[in-house]
């Protein structure tokens, strides 16, 4: 098998052993209760950075409304534990299949607008999706959707986690993902050469809606508790942010944004009163001195394996 | 064998008609040129032929892979019926490598599932394989193998021409268009362009119609011209008649000319 | 019949606040391309300081309306210098970023020095009720003033935009702002004087906000701002007709679909209306379509 090469095994090893410490640490009480929480933030910041980036970063489709896809999952996820009884692992499929029918649904119209338009138009999406939240019922309304079942451990975390990270990554490291970076790059030659732009966009949406609808699913399967204003415009900011941050176009810068955002506002918490006004601060620096992020459009080297490597290196 | 039959073809945007009542004909393994003023419709007229606009009046017909008309013109569809093309403003993928930007022309050879991308299943890697090797080779041909690794956006302006054209023919074409190919380019550049497109026709056994201005490449390669004013095909011929056409001194030098 | 006419009447008015917001949002839109966050706050601190200059000072209602307008064209200008120069060769995204940080910076700055609980706005003007048709239709005479006030800052504005040396810098720096810099014009100047102006109209619409709704606090902005930015994409975004035209199309929609149709909806309709015409017309209902050339 050319997919197990000695890289790729050393990966292999390392987020098992990554797993195991963190799986000792937590059943000996060394990672408390404060820090598990963090990890959990920072594992669904993960996958929410990661998805967004695909739309954002790859595709080059500039969106205001990824919290909306969470939201999907986050309720479709709290109706299958809660109200069905149904076992995580289905209701996590289930999440990822609205939040990806939602997307394809509001993609399809949408995608053809550029720019600042169809950021606009992904905002008011999500404004509507958290408007109607509010509304229903069935699901608590204003009030929230109270006593879902705790799932959510760390073990479903980074398995999820790690899936989610390789599945976009492969996938932009073939030949479909080239086609959205090309999109990005410049629409209109991209597809002259052949690529059905509209396919692309709306397929990147969906992978992009899918996981971030799984990432609330392992949010609502933790905090018991949602609530429809805990998806709204800023929730969008803040991942857009650790995407920016982190470097569009680059999974690591992610990854990392993800860490390095979640831990400063973990640390903020100890200064409820200004929390916001240096979270502000934090921000507009990052943007003056950093506009292209953490990491730019490249990869940490020990993650850039597979064909690309494989191939130049054999011819 | 005629390839391509263009029958009263017009484009009109809002009152304004941009191309009017044009009809040719182009030969299998001809090299075409369109030339004509600033502003006489030509790159309207591959725009037409690529399917980013579809025509107000008239129908172009291709006969390469199969046999279409302008009514199921789609842009993405156009490399599939065996056309491609490059533009006057370089239209690269600036931050893809040179590879990458080759890789991208191969797209419609490309069938795997996008399930394979994800778990990386055997056809992935089958194909890939297959792919890249093709496209280091069309490298090798375009003297970019040594830049493959390069950003696009880094590479020498004659090379993103050359890229962009190399790009083109990754994608397996009969016919190819080509945008102002020598714009821009020293003349040292443009005899090295001119020699460049006879390879490729020969190599890559195609039919080439290019828009220039560059007289000294038309007139050195182009074995048939065709010349636009106003968005009228106003002549059509061998190059040496049409040095000679009174109409088409008019339309360059105005009405005075003579 | 009569209760549409009510409605209408509401409809104006919040309308007007609308307008006067969105004519920021579009103006700053025209001459940077940048979405301007942070001008729903800029609108909330025109409706504090209106309330400090009333309550603490007891001026009266058009003294607060213009020191308030001054102090927002002077805070918009700071936001620009600070915040935005320089950004200005950056990618949109980090430029949006950026503002909503000013965003973000600006309410919760406010929050800490004032405290997040709303506030009653004093009754600075006179509150008469006319009763219309048998006393079905009430037009307070606060809707009146609103209304004429807006018009009046409008045709002012359109004024200095068309007549005025100024304007027509601001024009050409809109168009291109290379070109306008080669003929002789400062483009920094042109580019402050438009955050003022702005500004201004929206320092004015967060005193009438005030007066109206009577209450204010320190994070209002964020959603009337996000409604009036709606509103100039709903119009035209870039265009000063198109602002006023969506701010009170919004502004009537509202009212409508809270009367009819149940007031929890009446902000999805909002959003939904403006998906629509996204969809069918990206560049605004008064907006030309632009097509990238190839």
């Amino acid at each position: 098998m050319k997919g197990f090469n000695k890289k790729s095994i050393i990966a292999i090893a390392a987020l098992i052993a990554a797993y195991i410490i963190g799986q000792v640490l937590i059943s000996n009480g060394i990672i408390d209760s404060y820090i598990q929480l963090n990890m959990i933030i920072i594992g669904i910041n993960i996958i929410l950075a990661v998805s967004l980036n695909l739309i954002t970063g790859f595709t080059g489709q500039f969106t205001l409304g990824h919290a909306a896809f969470m939201a999907i999952g986050a309720y479709v996820s709290a109706i299958f534990t809660a109200k069905l009884g149904q076992p995580f692992i289905v209701a996590i499929i289930a999440a990822g299949i609205a939040a990806a029918v939602a997307g394809i649904i509001i993609g399809i119209p949408t995608l053809r607008l550029k720019g600042d338009y169809l950021a606009i138009a992904t905002l008011g999406f999500g404004e509507i999706v958290r408007i109607l939240a509010l509304n229903i019922d069935y699901i608590g309304g204003a009030i929230g959707f109270n006593d879902i079942p705790q799932y959510t451990n760390w073990t479903w975390l980074f398995v999820i986690t790690v899936i989610t990270v390789l599945l976009i990554s492969n996938f932009i490291k073939s030949y479909h993902g080239r086609a959205c970076i090309s999109i990005r790059e410049n629409e209109i030659a991209a597809e002259a050469m052949g690529i059905n732009t509209t396919y692309y966009k709306v397929l990147a949406f969906a992978i992009g809606a899918f996981f971030a609808g799984i990432a609330g699913a392992l949010y609502a399967n933790y905090f018991y508790f949602i609530k429809p204003d805990s998806f709204g415009f800023m929730k969008s900011i803040d991942i857009l942010v650790i995407v920016v941050f982190g470097g569009m176009g680059s999974i690591t810068g992610s990854i990392v944004g993800a860490i390095v955002l979640s831990v400063i506002s973990s640390f903020l918490q100890s200064i409820p009163d200004l929390r916001m006004v240096i979270y502000a601060v934090i921000l507009f620096l990052i943007m003056v001195y950093k506009p292209t992020g953490l990491m730019g459009k490249s990869e940490f080297k020990i993650f850039k394996k597979g064909v690309k490597g494989n191939v130049s290196s054999k011819g | 064998m005629s390839v391509l039959k263009v029958s009263n073809l017009s484009r009109a945007f809002g009152g304004i008609k941009a191309v009017t009542d044009v009809s040719l004909n182009v030969e299998e393994g001809e090299i075409i040129g369109l030339i004509g003023p600033n502003g006489a419709g030509k790159t309207t007229f591959f725009n037409l032929l690529t399917g980013i606009y579809t025509p107000t009046e008239g129908e172009i017909e291709y006969d390469l892979n199969s046999k279409v008309t302008s009514k199921d013109f789609k842009p993405h569809k156009m490399t599939g019926f065996g056309v491609a093309r490059t533009f006057q403003n370089i239209r690269l993928f600036q931050n893809m490598t040179v590879l990458e930007n080759v890789l991208i022309g191969f797209h419609n050879g490309m069938n795997y599932s996008v399930a394979s991308s994800f778990f990386r299943l055997p056809s992935f890697y089958k194909e890939e394989e297959e792919t890249h090797d093709k496209a280091l080779k069309l490298l090798e041909k375009f003297n970019l193998i040594d830049k493959k690794d390069a950003f696009a956006r880094n590479l020498a302006y004659g090379d993103q021409r050359r890229l962009e054209i190399a790009r083109a023919l990754a994608a397996n074409p009969k016919l190819l268009l080509l945008d102002e190919p020598a714009a821009g380019m020293n003349p040292k550049e443009t005899a090295e362009l001119t020699e460049l497109i006879k390879w490729i026709r020969k190599t890559f056994d195609l039919t080439i119609i290019l828009i220039e201005h560059d007289m000294s490449l038309v007139m050195n390669i182009c074995e048939r011209l065709f010349v636009f004013d106003y968005g009228h095909l106003i002549a059509s011929g061998l190059p040496d008649e049409i040095q000679k056409n009174e109409r088409v001194i008019k339309a360059y030098l105005g009405e005075d000319a003579n | 019949m009569e209760q549409i006419i009510q409605q209408l009447i509401n409809g104006v008015s919040l309308g007007s606040i609308y307008a006067l917001i969105a004519l920021g949002y579009t103006m700053v839109y025209g001459i940077l391309s940048l979405i301007n966050f942070a001008h729903g706050e800029i609108y909330m601190i025109g409706a504090f300081v209106g309330y400090a200059l009333t309550t603490f000072l007891g001026l009266g209602f058009i003294p607060s309306l213009l020191i308030s307008m001054l102090v927002c064209s002077i805070l918009g200008m700071i936001i620009e210098k600070i915040a935005y120069k320089p950004m200005r060769n950056s990618t949109r995204i980090a430029i949006l970023i950026t503002a909503i940080s000013v965003s973000l910076f600006l309410q919760y700055t406010m929050v800490y020095f004032v405290g997040p609980e709303t506030r009653t706005f004093p009754q600075v003007l006179e509150s008469q009720r006319l009763n219309l048709f048998n006393g079905n239709v009430i037009l307070d005479t606060k809707n009146i003033y609103i209304f004429l006030i807006t018009v009046i800052l409008m045709i002012t504005l359109q004024f200095v935009v068309k007549k005025t040396k100024v304007g027509k810098a601001m024009r050409a720096v809109s168009l291109d702002k290379d070109a306008a810099e080669l003929m002789g014009i400062n483009v920094n100047k042109i580019i402050s004087y438009t955050f003022a102006m702005g500004s201004a109209l929206a320092g004015a619409a967060g005193v009438l906000v005030g007066i109206y709704y009577n209450t204010i606090n320190p994070l209002m902005g964020a959603g009337p701002g996000l409604k009036a930015f709606v509103a100039a994409v709903l119009g035209g975004i870039g265009l000063i007709p198109g602002a006023v035209f969506g701010g009170f199309f919004l502004g009537i929609t509202e009212t409508l679909v809270s009367a009819f149709g149940g007031s929890v909806y009446k902000d999805a309709v909002a959003f939904a209306i403006l998906i629509v015409i996204l969809l069918v017309k990206p560049t605004g209902l008064l907006g030309k379509n632009l097509k990238e050339k190839v």
